[in-house]
């Protein structure tokens, strides 16, 4: 049994959307940034997706360098919020508002 | 003896050569090298007029060295058709104006070395006479007008650079030095606006300013005359053996052919020339009708006795006045259309006033008295024996267009002959020595002007000549003893102040100069100076009796002849001038020979009046030889023009060689007759003249009141006070010019420019008009517009960025979701389109 592709662009388009709207919504770092995370897989479900559909493995292969670029991120990202919470003892995003003109 | 011409330039060259190491090395050398440097260019320059005169002395038919132009497009302006060549020209009358510049200047040059001794502008002295002797050459020189004019512009420099010598000595007396060097600049200047008018007028006149071209013939009759006598003289050596050379016979016979030929004839002269038969004589018949001559001269160039082969536009300027005067002929010069003969009366009568301010004739003479506040070598070759007779040299060298001028001739000659009055009239009322010989010289260039104006060219240069030497002679025997009289003075005030101090040696340092009274150029200070100073007193008699005209010293010949020229003008040439002119010479004669024996008088003979004049020692060497040189050439220069028939002088001297060489560069100067009558009448007078001034001036008993026997005397005491007063001509200039000049100057500058430009324009109009229009730039304007605009940007701006501010809000959300809606429209952007087509 085949999975219909526009299946899975279906649950990428659900999952981006609930990722979008964690980045949006949330206020603790760690959930933005696991929100962030399933925005980025969710493009990658569909790349996936999209590479099968056509036979072509440019999009996977897009998806390794996505996963890669996560990692990443991943690193720097959860860095970040480490340094955030040394400074300001809390992980909260709505308390950094520095930059607010 | 060909590579003689190609020594022209050095003349002015060595003297400039001079100048330049003086002016620029001469503060670092010692005084010796100073001065020797200096004396060894002039004598230089002098070696050089020596060997020119000796080339010229030899050549054929005297004929004039006209170098290939040095730079030949020194003035070059095309669009004018003005093309005037730096060219020299060395004829009979200039080669002898060069000797008289350089020898002159060389033995001035010596004394000099002692004279100016230790003063601390040595060095500058010396190069200014160098500068003046390289102007002058180049003033005597000049082929052309214009070139003339660097000269005479020149010395006309130099002379005020040394009357103006001494411009910081002490006591208000440097400012009197500085006042007659402006004097003699600012009449120079006047005379100089006539020199220029008439250089114009040349050039629009003949198109050129060049005295003759190269190739020209001066005077056809002169060069035929040099063939005939050369034709004699060897036929004469072939035949008789012994007395051939003897060119006695030649001279009288020409003398005579001369003045029967300067009518200007061809024929009479092709005539004459003929009739000698021979080879020569010949050939100038033959050339003087075409040029068939050549044949003759196959090898040679053609040798040219005549100028008929050149065209008019091609000649100089006084053959073309020779051209234009064969035909009546009108030239038109800008508006106005004249005659010839009216334009040559227009140039001439610029020229004089020229002449008028560097001749110091009258109305322009007065700054040369003054001009002896210079040091006296320099009054003594410039202001007396070489660039005051610049003039008299321009006039004869342009003496056909003055003989093709007969009005402007009488006015030369009125003006010569009442100056020559004027200035001996003034000199018998001074008591300081120099001024004396000053007026003196105004007197005697007067003598020279005369003779210009009646035509004896000859005459007036003979007389330069003499006068340059004998005027050179009491000039600096005048210096001598206003040297011993300082030195004397000096000596008298160290003895009557401190014995200790004996042995002080006064010198020329001004600055620290004591002051008194004592006037050291005054002759009331003088007196008894023939025991003092043997030799001074010898030359400045022999300066004395050649200047008056004692027989047979040079002064009487040269004197003589134009007294004589004058009379032969008035009965001979029915020429009113003439008579006027010998008149009034002869009462110029009789005052010169009244106050040079007044001077001996007062200076040499008698008792010495003062301290100064007892301690007064002679001179050294430096200066009692150049002294001595001076007297011996003041003896026997006259000699070289002694007229025929007077005593057989013309067997020994020989007759009119001056004037027969000059006649081969100036065209119309004949050789004056001797006048026994007259030369006696002359010499009468002077001889009175000697006579009353001894009576007067030999009684003691009035001199040592210090004043002039004249000035007590009622009957003589208004015509002494007028002479005293110089006649009033400075008085009257100051009055007539100088006053009103400078009270307008002082209007101009106290009520123009202070209270009008200043007070009020300065302040009314420009201050004000500037604070208004300041006002409104900076109110209005700066503050208004230009702030308003600036300010008004950044309000804006600000304003602006105020509303935009809101957007930062800080929160990471607020970013995303922007990002989010912006990637969401630029999404559909790009798919709307699709999903149309779709």
């Amino acid at each position: 049994m085949t999975v219909q592709t526009e299946s899975y662009v279906m649950l990428s388009v659900v999952l981006f959307t609930l990722g979008a709207m964690g980045v949006l919504l949330r206020r603790n770092a760690i959930l933005v940034f696991m929100s962030i995370e399933l925005m980025l897989n969710a493009a990658n479900l569909s790349l996936a997706a999209f590479a099968a559909h056509w036979g072509q493995q440019t999009g996977q292969l897009f998806v390794f360098f996505v996963i890669t670029v996560a990692a990443a991120e991943v690193a720097v990202g959860l860095a970040l919020i480490v340094a955030i919470f040394r400074t300001k003892r809390s992980i909260n995003i709505d308390e950094l508002h520095e930059m607010k003109g | 003896m060909e590579y003689y011409p190609q020594l022209v330039p050095l003349i002015i060259l060595i003297p400039s050569i001079g100048a330049f190491i003086n002016i620029f090395l001469g503060a670092k050398l010692e005084e010796k090298w100073v001065g020797t440097i200096a004396t060894v260019a002039s004598a230089l320059a002098f070696g050089v007029a020596v060997l020119l005169f000796i080339y010229l002395e030899n050549s054929d038919y005297m004929a004039a060295i006209v170098n290939p132009p040095l730079l030949n497009g020194w003035i070059t302006i095309p669009s004018g058709n003005v093309y005037i060549p730096w060219q020299q020209r060395v004829d009979t009358l200039s080669v002898t104006m060069m000797l008289i510049i350089t020898g002159i200047g060389t033995l001035i040059h010596v004394y000099s070395m002692s004279y100016m001794h230790g003063d601390k502008r040595y060095h500058r002295y010396f190069a200014y006479m160098n500068m003046f002797l390289a102007f002058m050459l180049v003033l005597v020189t000049a082929n052309n007008y214009v070139m003339m004019f660097v000269g005479w512009e020149g010395v006309g420099l130099c002379s005020m650079l040394l009357i103006g010598f001494w411009f910081d000595k002490a006591h208000g007396v440097g400012w009197r030095n500085t006042l007659a060097a402006r004097k003699a600049m600012i009449l120079n200047r006047i005379g100089d606006f006539g020199i220029v008018m008439s250089m114009i007028l040349i050039f629009w006149t003949f198109g050129t300013t060049d005295y003759y071209t190269p190739l020209e013939v001066v005077n056809e009759e002169a060069v035929a005359h040099r063939i005939e006598q050369r034709e004699a003289a060897h036929s004469e050596n072939a035949a008789a053996a012994e007395h051939g050379e003897e060119a006695a016979p030649d001279e009288g016979e020409h003398s005579t052919e001369t003045s029967a030929s300067t009518d200007g004839e061809h024929a009479a002269e092709g005539e004459a020339a003929a009739s000698t038969g021979g080879e020569h004589g010949e050939t100038a018949a033959a050339e003087g009708e075409g040029e068939s001559g050549d044949e003759e001269h196959a090898a040679a160039a053609p040798v040219y006795l005549n100028n008929d082969h050149i065209a008019t536009d091609d000649l100089g300027v006084f053959g073309q006045t020779e051209r234009y005067m064969e035909e009546p002929t009108e030239i038109t010069i800008g508006p106005f259309t004249l005659s010839f003969e009216a334009w040559l009366t227009t140039i001439t009568l610029f020229m004089l006033l020229g002449v008028a301010g560097k001749s110091a004739q009258i109305p322009l003479f007065t700054w040369l008295p003054d001009a002896m506040a210079g040091p006296t070598p320099a009054s003594a070759l410039i202001h007396a024996a070489t660039m005051v007779t610049a003039g008299v040299y321009i006039m004869v060298r342009s003496n056909v267009m003055f003989h093709y001028a007969p009005a402007t001739s009488f006015i030369v000659t009125i003006i010569g002959a009442s100056t020559a009055v004027v200035g001996g009239f003034i000199a018998m009322g001074q008591w300081d020595i120099k001024r004396v010989l000053a007026y003196s010289t105004v007197s005697q260039l007067g003598f020279m002007v005369a003779a210009v104006g009646i035509g004896a060219y000859g005459a007036a240069i003979f007389h330069l000549v003499t006068h340059a030497f004998f005027k050179a002679l009491l000039f600096l025997g005048s210096g001598s003893v206003i040297h011993a009289v300082e030195h004397g003075h000096h000596h008298a005030q160290a003895h009557a102040h401190d014995h200790d101090e004996q042995g002080h040696e006064p010198d020329h340092d001004y600055e620290d100069e004591p002051q008194d009274d004592f006037d050291p150029q005054d002759m009331r200070n003088m007196g008894g100076l023939r025991r003092k100073m043997p030799v001074t007193f010898i030359t400045y008699l022999i300066g004395t009796l050649a200047l008056t005209g004692f027989f047979p010293l040079a002064g009487f010949w040269s004197k003589d002849e134009i007294i004589a020229d004058s009379w032969a003008a008035g009965l001979v040439g029915n020429n009113l001038a003439g008579y006027i002119s010998f008149g009034l010479l002869l009462v110029a004669a009789g005052f010169t020979a009244f106050y040079m024996w007044r001077q001996i008088e007062l200076v040499f003979l008698g008792t010495s009046r003062t301290d100064a004049a007892k301690n007064a020692p002679e001179s050294g060497p430096m200066i009692l030889i150049p002294l001595a040189v001076l007297a011996f050439f003041s003896i026997f220069v006259g000699f070289i023009n002694t007229p025929s028939n007077v005593l057989g002088l013309e067997n020994v001297f020989g007759a009119h060689l001056f004037t027969d060489r000059l006649e081969f560069s100036v065209a119309y100067a004949h050789a004056g007759a001797f006048n026994l009558l007259i030369a006696l009448l002359a010499f009468g007078i002077t001889i009175g003249a000697f006579v009353a001034a001894h009576r007067i001036y030999s009684r003691r008993a009035i001199i040592e009141m210090r004043r002039d026997p004249l000035e007590l005397l009622p009957s003589t005491a208004g015509f002494w006070s007028f002479a005293n007063a110089r006649m009033y001509w400075d008085y009257a200039y100051n009055r007539v010019f100088t006053q009103p000049f400078e009270r307008i100057a002082v209007f101009l500058a106290d009520v123009v420019d202070w209270r009008f430009l200043h007070d009020y324009f300065h302040d009314s109009v420009l201050y004000r008009g500037f604070n208004g229009i300041a006002e409104i730039l900076s109110q209005p304007v700066d503050l208004g517009i230009i702030d308003g605009a600036v300010n008004g940007i950044g309000r804006l701006t600000r304003w602006f960025s105020g509303g935009l501010r809101q957007i930062q809000t800080g929160y990471v959300r607020t970013y995303a979701l922007t990002l989010m809606v912006g990637v969401i429209l630029v999404i559909l952007v790009i798919l709307l389109p699709l999903l149309q087509r779709g």
